[in-house]
């Protein structure tokens, strides 16, 4: 579903501030596959996210995209294949818009825009079906701006739109690590909820190791640009902390730099 | 109604249209578009040459709307594809348009006095209704046309192109992630706004009876004071409301100017005056909202030392 080939990024290349992002990355991700990517800060996770996404072009390599390379594809024209949730709960949402306004645009995604009316009878009880699957109580407040809503109702309502559409792939940013505990739970349970009754494919980055080990089918550890770790899904069944921090020691041969993602 | 009044009612509401194009790049869009001093100029030099050159003045002022919306797309597309800053691509517009205005026009003033326009076709039509009410013909004629403006860019802003407008200028980004292309957003916006603007110019022109150069000096301002006083008087709730708002604070700013010169201010005082009266109406709500804080703050302060107070002396009591 989702093929990356020799995906090379170097920042600022030939400059004293060179920076090489990813470097030479294969993956490739079946129909279905949940896929958990750790590493610590600067590992070059947000940037592969970007390439895939098309905010970022890489300098080498090919994004394949359910049989369809999607180099040349600027950010808009990919989005139809790909539903994303960043970390900011305000990144996913229009706040001065109503929550069935916004459902409306997540709705048009894979359609064309043209002069009909956004939000018609029919689609509002589609609108209302699915915000009842978030059990937040938003189904009540289809005309209240988004703006209005917790952090953590933001953040589920972006998870419903990213995947309203059932995107080919699906791309979670550490969609949780700007919420508190209990909120952020509630989003991890969601997630799990949403892509296994629509069985999208994901690939989730996240600090956080107990929720990488705990979601999806596989889990990848990147560093310094690279995939250093992929854990299948045999194995990642009987997965823990400490056999994860052990793996990372013995690839690298130093402490995991980043105690957030023991703690976080 | 005094004529006075009722002029200035009439030439409110034709200022509102501009003030409605305004409201779509500076709310909507996020686009403080200065194209609109040029694009004003251009609404009427179009229809003023279609008119005197024979051509009907329905036909002059559909293809002064069809010259607004070609140059806003113009400085849509020096903002998107150029990567010009949005308020310098609306100058370089503004200023290109001054000589392109003074091109169209051939001199920097036509009459139309005598001309057939659409305002005096209207006059004409309602001649036979009695003159109390033919009087009034022209108010109703721009009232009746400004109010289907304003639903039809009501219901634009709700259909599917609309609300992607509209999360262009609220979260480009998350727009982005939906599959709209914000650039053809930004372009298509600012280019209906000034084809309102435009259409404003040119029934201003067929109003006064004359096209001139320097008429669409200051409009932005106006435009800007139009659609703060509006929402500051009648609030922007929802886009229904905002564009009523929007109208409403066009009369209101036409009534103040001609109260204004009622009282002894000359005309060249009043692009002042509408400068003093958008800084007022911008600051003002920041000072209300500060002086409102402060007086709770100060309440409630007030009420915790007197219950603190009550709590020692009921202490003092106990013991």
């Amino acid at each position: 579903m989702l093929k990356l080939k020799d995906i090379n990024k170097i920042f600022n290349e030939g400059t004293v501030d060179e920076k090489i992002a990813l470097d030479d990355i294969q993956l490739e991700l079946k129909k279905g596959d949940f896929v958990t990517i750790i590493g610590s800060n600067g590992a070059g996770k947000s940037t592969l996210m970007n390439i895939i996404s098309g905010v970022l072009i890489p300098d080498e390599g090919t994004v394949e995209i359910d049989g369809q390379v999607v180099n040349n594809l600027k950010e808009f024209q990919r989005a139809p294949l790909i539903g994303r949730v960043f970390q900011d709960p305000m990144a996913g949402t229009a706040p001065a818009m109503t929550i069935e306004e916004n459902l409306a645009m997540a709705y048009s995604r894979d359609k064309k825009r043209g002069l009909r009316k956004g939000v018609t009878k029919e689609r509002r009880i589609l609108f209302k079906e699915s915000l009842e699957s978030l059990h937040l109580g938003l189904e009540d407040r289809l005309t209240a701006k988004v703006g209005l809503l917790s952090g953590g109702e933001r953040q589920a309502l972006s998870l419903l739109m990213a995947t309203f559409t059932k995107p080919k792939v699906l791309l979670l940013d550490e969609h949780t690590a700007a919420l508190d505990p209990s909120r952020a739970a509630l989003i991890t349970d969601l997630t799990r909820e949403i892509v296994d009754r629509s069985g999208l494919t994901t690939l989730m980055v996240t600090h956080n190791m107990q929720q990488a080990i705990d979601l999806g089918n596989r889990l990848i550890m990147m560093d310094k640009g690279r995939i250093i770790l992929d854990v299948d899904p045999e194995q990642k069944k009987t997965l823990t902390i400490e056999r994860l921090l052990k793996e990372f020691e013995r690839i690298r041969g130093e402490k995991f730099a980043s105690d957030r993602a023991v703690l976080g | 109604m005094g004529t006075a009044l009722l002029g200035s009612l009439e030439s409110g509401v034709i200022f509102a249209i501009m003030a409605l194009g305004v409201y779509l790049t500076f709310r909507i869009l996020d686009f403080p578009d200065l194209t609109v001093d040029g694009s004003f100029t251009t609404g009427g030099a179009v229809a003023a040459v279609l008119i005197v050159n024979g051509y009907s003045p329905f036909f002059g002022t559909i293809a002064a709307v069809i010259a607004g919306i070609i140059f806003g797309a113009l400085t849509g597309i020096l903002h998107t594809k150029g990567k010009i800053n949005a308020l310098l691509s609306g100058i370089l517009s503004m200023i290109a348009l001054y000589s392109i205005n003074l091109r169209i026009m051939g001199k920097a003033n036509i009459g139309l006095l005598g001309e057939d326009t659409l305002l005096t076709q209207v006059q004409t039509a309602s001649s036979g209704l009695g003159e109390s009410l033919s009087k009034y013909s022209i108010v109703l004629f721009v009232i009746v046309l400004v109010i289907l403006i304003k639903l039809i860019v009501d219901r634009f802003l709700d259909t599917e192109v609309g609300l992607a407008l509209r999360a262009t200028g609220n979260n480009a980004r998350m727009i982005r992630s939906f599959s709209t292309n914000t650039d053809n957003t930004i372009i298509l916006g600012v280019a209906l706004s000034n084809g309102l603007v435009a259409l404003s110019g040119a029934l201003m022109a067929q109003y006064q009876g004359f096209s001139d150069v320097s008429m669409g000096i200051g409009m932005i301002i106006i435009g800007l004071a139009s659609v703060i006083i509006g929402e500051a008087i009648f609030g922007d709730r929802s886009i229904r409301r905002a564009t009523l708002a929007v109208i409403g604070g066009a009369v209101i700013y036409r009534l103040v100017v001609a109260l204004a010169l009622r009282v002894g201010l000359s005309p060249s005082d009043m692009k002042l005056m509408t400068a003093l009266i958008v800084i007022i109406a911008l600051i003002a709500p920041m000072m209300i909202n500060n002086w409102k804080d402060k007086k709770k703050k100060d309440a409630r302060r007030k009420q915790s030392a007197s219950e603190m107070k009550a709590h020692l002396e009921g202490g003092k009591n106990n013991a």
